[in-house]
């Protein structure tokens, strides 16, 4: 798995290639972490090249949204998100506590 | 298409030793196995998240980060309908004791975990615990190919 991130005006972006498991997710953990630890709680999550995420990642996911939501100063959305991850977080009931936008432009144009 | 059904099944055979950095290897063998068995791509994702899930449970609760616990896994296939079966020795425990997520509470209410579990029974068409003291724990894990697409997004 290899994770970036970059920072905008209003909110950051982390970009997923590869897989998020119970062998990478902690490292997935640790750049939401980083962001959140410096006060931000806006965060795109570009989805296009994740090829797989299981319930480790999802922790991740549910953990960061809990705490960027809380006393409303942000949230995690979710973009360009593939077929089959997306019946995934559906399946587990993310889709309704996520926002999911088609594009990074449209993500990011939300904040 | 029965008569396909008559030709003898394939049979895939590995050992992995039981650390998370093996998962990817894990997947990438069911994987070969369930487009071999002719599983369209939503199942054979479906393996994919069934067979990391129950080998992520291994490794973190039967062998407790055991250093040399293996996970022995065998891929039948027979065209449509791919068998998973995923052995270990290390400690068994009561799949019916693990409680069920609540998927439809608020946020703040939403546990981080019971997920793993769940994606099993709900992905696959076949789960069966079997646990034995002398022999060990096998999870068996049957996918049979899906007419029905997963929906879109939107």
């Amino acid at each position: 798995m290899e994770i970036s991130n970059s920072q905008f005006k209003h909110c950051d972006l982390i970009t997923v290639v590869g897989r998020i498991d119970s062998a990478t997710a902690p490292q997935f953990a640790e750049v939401f972490n980083s962001i959140m630890n410096e006060g931000r709680y806006k965060i795109v999550l570009d989805m296009e090249k994740i090829d797989f995420i299981s319930s480790a990642g999802l922790r991740v996911l549910i953990n960061s949204q809990k705490t960027c939501k809380r006393y409303n100063r942000g949230e995690v959305v979710l973009t360009n998100v593939p077929p089959n991850i997306f019946s995934a977080l559906d399946l587990a009931g993310f889709t309704r506590l996520f926002k999911i936008f088609p594009d990074v432009l449209t993500a990011v144009g939300n904040f | 298409m029965e008569i396909f059904n008559d030709s003898p099944p394939s049979v895939l055979h590995a050992e992995f030793p039981g650390h998370f950095e093996n998962l990817s290897d894990i997947a990438a063998f069911v994987r070969k196995a369930a487009v071999e068995a002719g599983l369209d791509d939503f199942s054979v994702y479906s393996v994919e998240t069934a067979v990391d899930e129950a080998c992520s449970n291994i490794i973190e609760h039967a062998y407790k980060g055991k250093q040399n616990g293996i996970i022995t896994i065998t891929c039948t296939i027979i065209p449509g309908e791919l068998t998973v079966e995923l052995h270990d020795t290390g400690k068994s425990f009561d799949p019916t004791r693990v409680p069920k997520p609540k998927l439809d509470v608020p946020l703040e209410e939403r546990q981080d975990s019971g997920l793993g579990l769940y994606f099993i029974n709900q992905l696959m068409d076949e789960v069966i615990f079997s646990f034995d003291k002398k022999f060990g724990n096998t999870l068996t894990l049957k996918k049979k190919a899906s007419p029905l697409q997963p929906p879109d997004k939107q």
